[in-house]
């Protein structure tokens, strides 16, 4: 075979493998919507479930799954964000910072079944007086262990990217180093954060092997932070798998399009902040 | 309080958060260590580790057809999962034109974006289905009917190479651009074809960013919950046919977690410890071969 073939044949093959990449991906979104399109209607978006999810819709699962969501970051964003300040403006690359960065890296492989272990062995069971056992506080703590990695990197990388002369600038003017941070660095490295923000959502929101552990799963409409709740991606799995009969497995359909519907809206706007005010 | 004394305490703060990741992590690895090891040092590590009989009504706890079972569809995911993202990653890096870099980039973001239980939902219903209509039209006569619901390790490992696929091509991608270009212009003025240069001088170059995208992926797929339960089976046996219905180590500590009591609790905590250190392990020889790479070059 001569060389010329092996380079078509290779290009060939290499077009075929992009090719297949968005192929599976348009086949998995394109059953998945096609399935459950047809059952999400506004019933479905405001209506509370019936029979084990089977009948109705899932409002008070919307309902938790944004308390969820809101309580996890508010715990794991000032966090994450404080310690990327600290690695960023307070030291230098040594052993203090090589201790934090394995730590964040080793949390970030951890698979997330483990992390519900630890959630149910920790905040469930020990912390129950304080937590209540299953509940959105349990989930939520668990939740913002799991995305504290993604947050730092994220954070770190936008406060780098702040030029050293604004903070220079700032701290000439007589300002104290906090101040710098707080007045100067921090909201030039606001939209990087927030993209790590809304990236993290997207992990939150389909979390669901360390809820299992940690959330309790009940249907109702949370009324506090130490109800127990369920997610969406928590309600397809439930209804999918424990129910399994064909109108349940339609609204585990129409709950996945929401799911997915979601997700790219979350990461339209990660891209669209990245691209117009990061550059 | 002065400023100084202000700007002291902050510091402080901020330190702690910093450490809040390392404390997590510590805490992690001891509470699961805590409630798991007694089992371990009551059953015994080597009977916990090779035996075959998981039965926790009559306490027998032996994890090794779980082990097999994560080592089976991990090496299904790989072995279909890493040569398409590999040569995904060179199509994007050396050929995809950028309109077509438009639509494949945010494809491969989606896909990463996708929760698990999605893509299990799309598994149970479709890949188990066409394995199923396939183990029962042309190979009903050999397989056991148990081996003919669509449940499989085959179905898991399909599923799983579809999810490892992001990581594998984003971590190769920037691997494969990170070779200097003079490599590449090099071997281009030697008259080679540019099939010949990504076969011998960019894919070696870039090798052991490579090598760390397969051993992340392998991370991803072991630790992978959700979507294996719901189209893998779940059935504890030692897997002897890609048609096997099976259960992974993770499988196995969420399906029970939620009945369990007493020893059968401590032993799906035992069950964590051995994926924890799977998971340690991998992380460490993926960071010392990224490091290696980077040293080198």
């Amino acid at each position: 075979m001569s060389v010329k073939t092996t380079q078509k044949m290779a290009k060939a093959a290499l077009w075929t493998a992009g090719f297949c990449t968005v192929a599976v991906l348009s086949l998995i979104i394109g059953y998945v919507m096609l399935e459950g399109i047809p059952h999400v209607n506004w019933q479905f978006l405001t209506m509370k479930p019936k029979k084990m999810g089977s009948e109705g819709g899932i409002f008070p699962i919307i309902v938790s799954t944004i308390y969820f969501t809101a309580l996890t970051l508010a715990i794991a964003t000032p966090i994450g964000v404080g310690a990327a300040i600290y690695l960023t403006e307070y030291t230098r690359e040594g052993k203090i910072t090589k201790i934090i960065r394995f730590g964040t890296e080793a949390l970030a492989g951890i698979p997330s079944i483990v992390f519900g272990l630890f959630g149910f062995a920790f905040f469930v069971i020990a912390l129950e007086p304080i937590t209540r056992g299953w509940s959105l506080l349990s989930g939520a703590l668990t939740g913002a262990t799991m995305i504290l990695p993604t947050l730092i990197r994220t954070s770190e990388e936008a406060i780098k990217t702040v030029p050293v002369s604004y903070r220079e600038g700032s701290l000439a003017l007589g300002a104290t180093k906090w101040q710098t941070i707080c007045r100067v660095v921090l909201p030039s490295a606001l939209p990087g954060i927030v993209t790590g923000v809304i990236l993290s959502i997207g992990r939150v929101v389909g979390e669901t092997a360390a809820l299992m552990l940690t959330l309790g799963g009940s249907m109702r409409m949370p009324g506090s932070i130490f109800d127990s709740a369920r997610t969406m991606s928590m309600h397809l799995y439930l209804v999918a798998l424990e129910v399994g009969t064909k109108p349940a497995l339609d609204k585990a359909f129409a709950t996945a399009t929401v799911l997915i519907l979601t997700i790219f809206i979350i990461n339209t706007t990660a891209n669209w902040l990245m691209k117009n005010f990061i550059s | 309080m002065n400023y100084k004394t202000k700007e002291k305490i902050y510091e402080k703060i901020l330190l702690a958060s910093a450490f809040i990741s390392v404390i997590t992590i510590l805490l992690i690895g001891g509470f699961v260590f805590k409630e798991g090891a007694p089992l371990i040092a009551k059953v015994g590590l080597v009977k916990f580790l090779f035996g075959t009989q998981w039965s926790p009504t009559s306490g027998e706890y032996g994890i090794f057809p779980m082990i097999l079972g994560t080592f089976a569809v991990t090496l299904g995911a790989l072995v279909m999962g890493v040569p398409l993202g590999v040569s995904t990653a060179i199509f994007l890096a050396e050929f995809a034109p950028p309109r077509v870099n438009r639509i494949v980039r945010p494809a491969v973001e989606l896909l990463a974006g996708i929760p698990s239980v999605v893509y299990g939902l799309f598994g149970m219903v479709i890949v188990n289905d066409v394995i199923m209509y396939v183990e029962r039209t042309y190979l009903a006569g050999i397989l056991r009917p148990e081996y003919q619901r669509g449940y499989s390790v085959l179905s898991a490992s399909i599923i799983l190479a579809i999810m490892i696929l992001p990581t594998v091509i984003n971590i190769s991608e920037d691997a494969i651009r990170s070779v200097p270009r003079e490599y590449k212009e090099a071997s281009l003025a030697l008259g080679a074809t540019e099939w010949q240069t990504i076969y011998k001088v960019l894919i070696p170059a870039a090798s052991s960013g490579i090598i760390a995208a397969v051993v992340l992926g392998m991370g991803r797929a072991i630790g992978e919950t959700m979507a294996v339960i719901m189209v893998a089976g779940n059935t504890v046996a030692v897997p002897d046919s890609i048609f096997a219905p099976v259960r992974t180590l993770t499988g196995n500590i969420a399906i029970e977690m939620g009945y369990a009591s007493g020893d059968h609790v401590r032993a799906l905590f035992a069950t964590g410890i051995v994926l924890f250190v799977m998971i340690m392990l991998l992380n460490s020889v993926a960071t010392f071969i990224a490091k290696k790479g980077v040293s080198r070059s």
